[in-house]
């Protein structure tokens, strides 16, 4: 399923695109919009706990309600 | 006000058709809790050291965190008045003088663990080893979020302030499992008349709630109680429900929760326990989630939802909504037709429009404005839910969680079983700003807002104005000293002069706020003057 909703998002970019007649602003503004994930997980990668598999593994809670 | 009615509680009541139409409510959350020996890497550009769980058993440094921020200036380590129905004299306990009402020898009997009745109102104690925060009483969604994100910030400097005092990294979090088997909650609180048949309740609630996890999922990175399966779903409680009815809340969870302890005049009144909810951090979740419950519930009230919606196989349904990230999932009613969360969603969404066009001429100005700004987003999110889920990254936190996910996966080639992952799932409800993922993508303008971090202080502190946690909250601040215990429904006193501990109930929640009372504390200077103003 998550196959099919993705050639489903990207079939509904490409009709997008096709509507808008603007491909070199849209390319444009996708590098824009890649560049600006970038430097978000960039920044998230800066502040998440070293050595992921440790951290999450000693993470262990009692039950509650 | 000058006196007190017959009843002995704080007069007088509010104009009877706002009553009529008011809604009481809350919500309450266990938060996670670690703690990180000395060794362990604090965060990224630590050493890279393996973290070292510490050994403190949960319930003792959940009680560290409490007793950490009762000692700040918000709070009051104060008694909780286990037996709000009977006289003074027959309460255990309560012989206790003021001085054992220290802040290191705190009063409460239930097995020394720390209990702090904060000045908004709030509580804020251990129970089963995590540290919980039962927001106020409130009568709108909105307040509701600001007195939810205030008790993240609450959670926020206690944890800061563990971490100074135990030389131990502690860590909380607003979620509600560990994925590896442990489930803790976030309930709603809803105030109902007693007259509606409960039953009804069970028949026309339970879908609702099946479907509304949609909207009020916070995320989750794994697939089963101890996340057996990798992946992602919507709701982090989802898999742990495996009742349609019943009273637990620990094992064996039900949908619907039959607890029946109203905090209020029993006669009148029952409190609905929703234990279904995650916890969110989103703003808007949050609203959305209390918001539509307390109108379905006023629908279900009126006897006007129509027709019952029963789901064939609410437990099941409850875990195929969540594992289905489409909204798209056929789901089935007892009468045989098939139907889906976002059709079932629209549908409750219908029958509260058209109760609203029936009572909106009774409602208060703030309520209608509340009313129509919620069904517009509720409309708008089941749209985008149907076309372009990624759209509501920025209001929904599973939405956002997964976006980021998803993010990373591309950037990394990450599998849905990577730790990075399921750390991603943990950080982005670690209360802590410094760390918080959720904080992260708010500063960076990639969430929505409902309240400003202003709003939210000031809730930290002060209490809701229209219901009787006014009272409650303003006595903490004001006389804090003097409150032996108190509870959601009472406050007990020790007014110098007077032998025996005076006790103040608060049977009705819509009693004891600010127009009632305001003046009279304003007018106070010790407890003994707030008590011959009341007449006692």
């Amino acid at each position: 399923m998550a196959e099919s909703e993705q050639s489903q998002r990207k079939a509904r970019r490409t009709e997008d695109r096709e509507i808008e007649e603007l491909p070199p602003t849209d390319s444009a503004h996708k590098a824009e919009l890649d560049s600006e994930v970038d430097s978000l997980l960039d920044e998230i990668d800066d502040v998440l706990e070293v050595n992921a598999e440790e951290f999450v593994r000693s993470f262990v809670q009692k039950g509650g309600q | 006000m000058s006196s007190a009615d017959e009843d002995g509680s704080v007069p007088p009541p509010m104009d009877p058709a706002a009553r009529r139409h008011a809604r009481v409510m809350g919500i309450e959350t266990e938060y996670g809790i670690s703690a990180l020996a000395a060794g362990s890497p604090a965060i990224a550009g630590g050493t890279g050291a393996a973290y070292i769980e510490d050994d403190l058993h949960p319930m003792q440094l959940s009680n560290h965190v409490v007793k950490a921020y009762g000692n700040s200036s918000a709070g009051q380590p104060a008694g909780w008045d286990y037996e709000t129905e009977t006289p003074l004299r027959d309460i255990r306990g309560y012989e206790i003088s003021r001085s054992a009402a220290h802040p290191d020898q705190l009063t409460d009997s239930d097995l020394g663990m720390a209990n702090v009745i904060l000045t908004n109102g709030a509580r804020l104690y251990v129970d089963h080893a995590h540290p919980e925060y039962s927001g106020p009483e409130v009568t709108s969604a909105l307040d509701a979020v600001r007195y939810d994100k205030a008790g993240d910030a609450v959670m926020a400097i206690a944890a800061q302030r563990a971490t100074q005092s135990l030389g131990r990294s502690v860590r909380l979090y607003k979620n509600n499992t560990d994925g590896k088997g442990a489930s803790y909650g976030t309930h709603e609180n809803y105030l109902l008349q007693r007259s509606t048949p409960f039953d009804r309740i069970v028949t026309q609630f339970t879908a609702f709630l099946v479907s509304r996890q949609v909207i009020t999922g916070a995320g989750r990175v794994g697939i089963g109680q101890a996340s057996q399966q990798a992946g992602f779903q919507i709701s982090q409680r989802a898999d742990f429900f495996e009742a349609e009815v019943g009273l637990e809340t620990t094992l064996n969870r039900p949908i619907i929760n039959t607890r029946d302890e109203p905090h209020a005049d029993a006669s009148r009144h029952r409190r609905l326990h929703v234990i279904t909810g995650d916890a969110n951090l989103s703003e808007i979740a949050t609203y959305l989630k209390v918001g539509t419950a307390a109108w379905v519930l006023r629908v279900i009230e009126a006897g006007e939802l129509g027709r019952d919606l029963r789901l064939d196989a609410p437990v099941a349904a409850m875990r195929a909504v969540s594992h289905d990230l489409t909204c798209r999932e056929p789901l089935y009613l007892q009468e045989g037709r098939r139907t889906s969360a976002l059709d079932l969603q629209e549908a409750y969404l219908e029958a509260c429009r058209d109760h609203y066009e029936r009572v909106a001429e009774d409602l208060s100005e703030n309520m209608r404005i509340e009313a129509k700004d919620l069904f517009g987003r509720w409309q708008d999110c089941l749209d985008a839910l149907r076309t372009d889920i990624f759209s509501l990254a920025e209001q929904l936190d599973w939405v956002a969680k997964l976006k980021l996910m998803e993010s990373y996966r591309e950037r990394d080639g990450l599998s849905w079983d990577a730790p990075k992952l399921a750390l991603i799932d943990l950080q982005y409800a670690d209360v802590d700003p410094r760390r918080s993922l959720y904080q992260a993508l708010l500063a960076k303008g990639r969430m929505r807002r409902l309240v400003t971090d202003d709003e939210i202080e000031r809730a930290r502190t002060h209490p809701p104005e229209d219901t009787r946690a006014y009272f409650r909250g303003r006595m903490m601040e004001k006389f804090g000293s003097s409150v032996v215990a108190a509870s959601w429904d009472s406050v007990i006193f020790d007014v110098p002069d007077r032998p025996a501990l005076q006790r103040l109930p608060l049977l009705d929640p819509l009693r004891g706020t600010k127009a009632q009372v305001g003046q009279v504390i304003e007018d106070s200077a010790t407890v003994s003057d707030l008590f011959a103003a009341l007449g006692r």
